[in-house]
């Protein structure tokens, strides 16, 4: 056996500015276990449940990511209404999945920036950060913020779009489309880039399942599993797949993550399509009893959200279970017995949002 | 021939007008609903008090007797809850964001 060394990686390191700890124990360049520590970015929004009033939660579990924003609001908002109990009117669930898919489509592109920065490639970082400035404008414009926006509340949405918008939106993104496959074809077929990422932090289908991870990276290693399928907002009136690949490696996950762009594209163009007329929200009185339990696809994977109510207008329990936590047991799987040169790309792999994950 | 994709992406992009703009030479254009700072038109604010209360940060601070209303920017979320229960309108949402600051208040 030859000589181990430890490693320490971050929590300030060149992959992602996301303080997450490594202790890297190596042989020779080989990485054969590695010891996690987080902690560094806690928060503690929860606790605020005891001093903000429980439609104001939506503001802080808005602010838990600036990414994912958007879909911790709604999650947040339909975890209230079902505690509640109020019925959210049709167009203001289809205003939800329309900003919901936007919000992936902006995380999506990001990823893939910070993917070809992890392994190298700049030029490719440069456009996909571009393409992602476009959907940012159109959210600014629809919502009226570009990372919180601000849009979601109990019981409907605060903004409505108007019909023209929402076909300006289609026509963008039908534009965008093309934008975005001839950069996301670099990613599928270029040899550098292949040589990054296929058989690198391979994850078994049974590990993925074991291990509990979540989103993306479960996909990418052949389950198939998605929270949308579950039907909350108006998932339920739109025709969707799970997206799946089977070689649970870098390269998987990376195609995943590009076929969902597309899958989002179309989810909004069906939404448009489909979006009814009527009231963006209904009047919240009363205040909240009893648990509630949600489950939402992220971009980054299934958030879990489990909320107390005792009657008053405080919360008594906030919980929040971001996907990042899920996927770190599967992080470590797939470090063990890789190169050290190749874990920033596989850390990467999961879409880490520490800040997410410490609240 | 990945390669020359990405190659031809570029090439193109180099005819083509720079994605970013010199800001602060060019300035940035905010769109009708972009949400920036909050505003007061104190002729017609009857300092009920309601936006202090809607306030999920406690920025805004109402005297009713002085005649007074004043808010904090730093602490101001803009998430525009006090324009919306406003009950005179007297509030608005101004689209262009609030101007930098060397001390806290």
């Amino acid at each position: 056996m030859s000589k181990r060394t430890i490693i320490p990686f971050g929590p300030q390191h060149p992959v992602l500015p996301e303080p997450i700890h490594l202790d890297l124990v190596l042989e020779d360049e080989k990485v054969v276990q590695a010891i996690p520590r987080i902690g560094y970015v806690h928060r503690g929004l929860e606790k605020l449940v005891e001093k903000q009033e429980y439609a104001n939660m939506v503001y802080v579990a808005e602010r838990i990511c600036g990414i994912c924003s958007f879909i911790h609001a709604q999650t947040c908002s339909q975890a209230i209404e079902d505690l509640l109990p109020i019925e959210v009117p049709e167009r203001a669930l289809y205003l939800r999945t329309i900003w919901a898919e936007m919000s992936r489509t902006h995380s999506h592109l990001l990823w893939l920036g910070l993917m070809a920065d992890a392994f190298g490639f700049e030029a490719l970082f440069m456009h996909c950060w571009r393409l992602r400035e476009k959907i940012l404008d159109m959210v600014e414009d629809t919502a009226g913020g570009r990372v919180i926006f601000g849009s979601c509340k109990v019981g409907g949405v605060r903004v409505d779009i108007e019909d023209a918008k929402l076909k300006d939106i289609v026509i963008q993104y039908n534009d965008l489309e093309k934008e975005i496959k001839e950069i996301t074809d670099v990613f599928v077929e270029d040899y550098s880039v292949k040589h990054r990422l296929v058989d690198v932090g391979v994850m078994s289908k049974e590990d993925a399942h074991v291990l509990g991870a979540v989103g993306p990276t479960m996909r990418g290693s052949g389950v198939a599993k998605d929270m949308r399928t579950l039907g909350y907002a108006a998932y339920k009136y739109l025709k969707f797949e799970p997206v799946v690949e089977t070689a649970g490696d870098c390269y998987a996950r990376t195609k995943v993550r590009i076929r969902e762009v597309f899958q989002s594209i179309d989810l909004i163009r069906q939404a448009v399509a489909q979006i009814p007329g009527g009231p963006i929200a209904v009047k919240v009185t009363g205040n909240p009893t009893g648990s509630s339990f949600q489950c939402v696809e992220q971009a980054r994977g299934d958030v879990a959200y489990y909320l107390k109510a005792n009657g008053t207008k405080n919360l008594e329990r906030f919980r929040v279970r971001t996907p990042t936590f899920a996927n770190i047991p599967p992080l470590l799987k797939m470090l063990g017995g890789c190169e050290l040169a190749d874990v920033p790309v596989i850390v990467l792999s999961i879409d880490p949002c520490i800040s997410c994950t410490e609240r | 021939m990945a390669f020359l994709k990405l190659a031809g992406t570029v090439t193109k992009r180099m005819g083509m007008k720079s994605a970013c703009y010199m800001y602060p030479v060019v300035a940035r254009e905010f769109t009708k609903t972009t949400r920036g700072h909050v505003e007061l038109d104190s002729a017609d604010c009857i300092y009920c008090g309601l936006c202090q209360r809607k306030c999920p940060t406690k920025a805004i601070e109402v005297n009713r007797q002085e005649k007074n209303w004043t808010i904090q920017p730093l602490r101001c979320i803009v998430c525009s809850g006090c324009v919306d229960v406003c009950p005179k309108k007297c509030l608005r949402m101004e689209n262009t964001y609030s101007s930098s600051v060397t001390s806290k208040f």
